[in-house]
């Protein structure tokens, strides 16, 4: 079992380093993956990391990158509903990556 | 890669075994790859749609509210069979609200679920290149 230390804690991850237990994110456990995945966080990835953990909270889903886009582009503006937009923040896939640093699980359909 | 008309055939109550979240899982995988997706609920499958579900005494996840983003996904076409209902008890009210959003329609709200007779669903699984049952 593989997992990452965060504030003093030990908390697990699987194998590709996604968090096991949802419920132990915090902010700062965000960080800690973030930086095993070389990202920089910033405002603009705050936002989209918040977007996801409230659709995860209201769907029980990861969405897929397709779903993700639009809906970002829905609630933040058609500037940032863009796998350009994403892609940037996020370069090895927005979906993916971006659920790993929130704390979801990796996204159903994504391989 | 031509565009198949995919339904899904769904018998099995929600908890109990792993038929109806595999079946979810299995559609919303499909949906990603643009597929023409249908939805069908029969027998005691029309109880993976109810409302308000509970599955703290199971200790098994309520994926309810996953169907809720299967119209983000594009699958807006999910038929009820109307006898199955009757025949437990229920109606179209003790179900979901399911909704799409019509971009023909400036993107205005509709009511994914049709209740069907019988004969009208024999006649949609007919239509459909490919039937999963789960």
């Amino acid at each position: 079992m593989s997992s990452i230390e965060v504030a003093g804690k030990s908390l697990e991850t699987d194998e590709e380093g996604y968090l096991l237990n949802l419920a132990e994110w915090t902010e700062d456990a965000a960080k800690v993956l973030a930086a095993a995945e070389n990202v920089n966080m910033t405002e603009a990835h705050w936002e989209v990391i918040n977007f996801l953990r409230e659709y995860y909270d209201e769907y029980q889903i990861a969405p897929a990158v397709r779903v993700l886009t639009k809906a970002i582009g829905k609630k933040l503006g058609p500037e940032k509903g863009n796998s350009k937009y994403l892609y940037e923040l996020f370069p090895y896939g927005p979906a993916k990556q971006a659920c790993k640093i929130a704390g979801l699980p990796k996204p159903t359909g994504c391989v | 890669m031509a565009t198949k008309k995919m339904l899904y055939l769904n018998r099995r109550a929600p908890y109990g075994s792993v038929y109806a979240l595999e079946s979810l899982e299995v559609v919303l995988i499909g949906a990603a790859f643009e597929q023409d997706v249908s939805l069908a609920f029969i027998d005691d499958g029309v109880f993976q749609l109810l409302k308000g579900q509970n599955t703290t005494a199971v200790g098994m996840k309520n994926f309810s509210p996953t169907y809720k983003a299967l119209g983000d996904y594009d699958v807006r076409k999910i038929y009820v069979e109307k006898e199955s209902l009757e025949a437990r008890g229920l109606s179209r009210e003790d179900l979901l609200d399911l909704t799409y959003e019509d971009e023909n329609e400036g993107y205005a709200e509709k009511d994914s679920i049709q209740v069907v007779s019988r004969t009208d669903m024999a006649g949609i699984i007919e239509q459909n290149d490919v039937v999963f049952s789960f």
